[in-house]
């Protein structure tokens, strides 16, 4: 009989009790959010890396400054299921109404599989492509931080004496291809001569290989280094040991070498977050594709460096002025790629906006470098 | 400020790297070895590593000395093998599931001490610039060798020479290889693992510190991504043997060096392929050295491999 008590029938039987008051009580909550938002921020890499993490976290820190706003964090979540876990527990234990899971490889699957099971709770993803058909209560927001990059090219090309400047890239996905592009055609706008070497290390933070691909670069002679990985601050340290300049990547990286910073690509997630958790606070629904750039405030440029010299710092301004006003496009023809295929005719042109700079598979010409 | 020297930067890159990249690997597999040649198997250095790493970076910031780094990272790491050796010797304890509970517990202690010394910059420990006969800067950038590298290679050799010609290296032998002929002639087998494995602790902090203070030169919380774990298992490819440790280092280094350097020459497809490289050799080495009467030839025989 006492084997009874535990029996698989009671097992379930107290449980579905036990999972029904927990339904009560999680209505609770629900009804608290209107008055009173949580909002969860995660995180692939720690969230001061002076890199992509710090970028969002800054965001988060202008959150928590807001009324009747309580945030939650968590560093280091893998692209993995890890990331579901995280997202329900900040859901189902944080009562949290607004997510931030800001990592690149968080979109798909991952937030395409809880988003549905949490029809009240909105998931906002930056850099993933919101399309129709997918769930309503997400979206995909991001600035066009390659505006930046070409700007940090424009500086690059006037300073390398080499004529070859440097990329360290993480993956080959199109964000960080535009990237690269724009950072070379910037350059090209100065001197059309100019080359640009890109290494990939295949993984978004792995400092030894990114120490390694920085070495290899300089060994090549490039003198103006970039990059694209979650933090910058080991290629920029090991570039600017090695006497080049460097331009930065997603924060601010100027104080690990003053002297050789140029200029640098930031996010503005400070300025924007705010406002999307704003229109939650007062009941509205935030756009499913959000994009912003330089004119938005959605990415900003760290101010020049000392090396950067006055025909530099001209161009840079009047290039900036010119974006800002809107219009301006980086991929514009006569372009091809580095394999020789025509990527833009004569007059033809991509807006940043252009949908189709999102799914870019392809390295500009000048660019030395392949996808695969 | 620099001279096109085209597809000689693929060796030069390997030299470098294999100098940049290899004093972690070298500083925890002797460590691994010494531990190891006293019948217990450590497998928590990663986690010392990088606890070693962090300790040596916050010590360095704090007190504006990289060698007062490296020796907290030293300190730390023997404080783990000491841990390490005072459970094991207690009946019925696994010394390989120890080490995988320090190993979690050293990265987490890590991660949390080290959240604020993410964001200081340190001071790097200085590098001996060997490469003062060339004009090349390439070159003279390859051939900046760190102290810790000569340090690490002369420790090599003089614990070869321990385990071969002294009375210390003799009684670790005796101790590892058979527990009750050690017992025979008086010795504390416990004492003397607890004492190897501490050293071999101490050795593997000191590789962390190299990576947060030299190369790559600050703290994060992928500073290792491994390396500790590959090390462990270099010491089984090395035969037990430290000089062949230094040169199983060494070859992984440069091995990973590969990836990165032919990408700048141009030979950009297939890069993920070339990443794998340090793998794929020791693989290769493993496969054509190895012989079914010889597998374990070198290995200590308390080892719990052996068993």
């Amino acid at each position: 009989m006492t084997r009874s008590t535990f029996s698989r029938r009671h097992f379930l039987a107290t449980t579905a009790a036990m999972g029904g008051v927990a339904a009560t009580g999680s209505l609770i909550p629900t009804r608290a959010r209107a008055a009173n938002l949580t909002v969860g921020f995660i995180y692939v890499g720690p969230k001061d890396d002076f890199g992509y993490n710090q970028a969002h976290a800054e965001g988060a820190a202008a959150v928590k400054e807001m009324e009747g706003v309580t945030v939650v964090e968590e560093e280091n979540v893998p692209e993995t299921n890890d990331v579901q876990n995280t997202m329900e527990s900040m859901i189902n234990f944080d009562g949290a109404g607004l997510l931030f899971p800001t990592s690149f490889g968080y979109f798909d699957p991952h937030v395409l599989e809880v988003a549905p099971k949490y029809p009240e709770v909105r998931f906002e993803h930056a850099a993933g492509l919101w399309t129709e058909g997918m769930p309503t209560n997400v979206g995909s927001y991001f600035g066009y931080i390659g505006m930046g990059q070409y700007l940090n090219g424009i500086v690059a090309g006037h300073m390398t004496q080499s004529k070859k400047i440097g990329f360290v890239a993480a993956k080959p996905i199109p964000q960080v291809l535009l990237n690269i592009n724009s950072f070379l055609l910037g350059a090209r706008a100065v001197d059309p001569e100019i080359t640009c070497q890109v290494i990939f290390t295949g993984e978004w933070s792995l400092a030894v290989k990114e120490a390694e691909a920085t070495n290899a670069l300089c060994d090549q002679g490039c003198d103006v280094i970039t990059c694209h990985v979650d933090g910058p601050k080991v290629v920029m340290e090991t570039a600017a040991g090695r006497g080049s300049y460097i331009c930065g990547y997603h924060a601010n990286q100027s104080p690990l070498a003053p002297e050789m910073y140029l200029t640098g690509a930031e996010w503005n997630w400070a300025g924007v977050y705010p406002q999307m958790v704003q229109t939650m606070l007062d009941g509205g629904t935030i756009d499913n594709f959000i994009r912003g750039g330089l004119a938005d405030g959605f990415i900003k440029m760290s101010p020049l460096g000392p090396a950067v010299t006055d025909a530099a710092r001209a161009q840079f301004e009047e290039t900036k002025a010119e974006i800002e006003k809107g219009g301006f496009s980086v991929i514009k023809g006569p372009l091809k790629d580095n394999k020789g295929n025509v990527i833009a005719a004569e007059g033809e042109e991509f807006l940043e906006t252009d949908i189709a700079l999102e799914s870019m598979d392809y390295l500009v010409e000048g660019v030395i470098g392949s996808t695969n | 400020m620099s001279t096109d020297i085209g597809m000689w930067g693929v060796p030069l890159a390997i030299l470098g790297g294999a100098i940049r990249v290899s004093t972690p690997f070298l500083f925890v597999s002797i460590g691994e070895c010494l531990t190891e040649r006293s019948g217990r198997i450590n497998l928590g250095l990663e986690g010392t590593l990088v606890f070693g790493a962090m300790s040596g970076y916050a010590i360095a910031f704090e007190t504006g000395s990289p060698w007062a780094g490296v020796l907290a990272a030293a300190l730390a790491g023997a404080v783990f093998g000491l841990f390490h050796g005072w459970i094991c010797k207690f009946k019925g304890v696994n010394d390989v599931a120890i080490g995988i509970a320090l190993m979690l517990l050293g990265m987490g202690l890590a991660f949390f001490f080290g959240k604020p010394y993410i964001q200081p910059v340190a001071p790097d420990l200085p590098a001996i610039p060997l490469g003062w006969w060339s004009d090349i800067p390439q070159v003279q950038a390859a051939l900046q060798v760190n102290a810790l590298f000569i340090i690490g290679a002369a420790l090599a050799v003089a614990m070869a020479w321990m385990f071969r010609s002294t009375k210390i290296g003799l009684t670790i032998r005796v101790v590892g290889d058979s527990t009750d002929a050690a017992r025979a002639i008086g010795l504390n087998p416990n004492t003397v693992r607890l004492l190897s494995t501490a050293a071999g602790g101490a050795l593997a902090g000191v590789g962390g510190a190299y990576l947060s203070l030299y190369y790559p030169g600050s703290w994060n919380e992928g500073v290792s991504s491994g390396q500790g774990l590959m090390a462990v298992a270099l010491v089984i490819f090395a035969r037990w043997n430290p000089i062949y440790c230094f040169w199983a280092a060494l070859l992984f280094g440069g091995a990973g060096a590969l990836g990165p350097a032919l990408q700048s020459v141009g030979v950009t497809s297939g890069y993920y392929l070339f990443f794998a490289a340090p793998y794929v050799l020791t693989l290769a080495l493993l496969i054509f050295t190895s012989s079914p009467d010889k597998a374990m030839d070198g290995a200590p025989g308390e080892l719990s491999l052996n068993k």
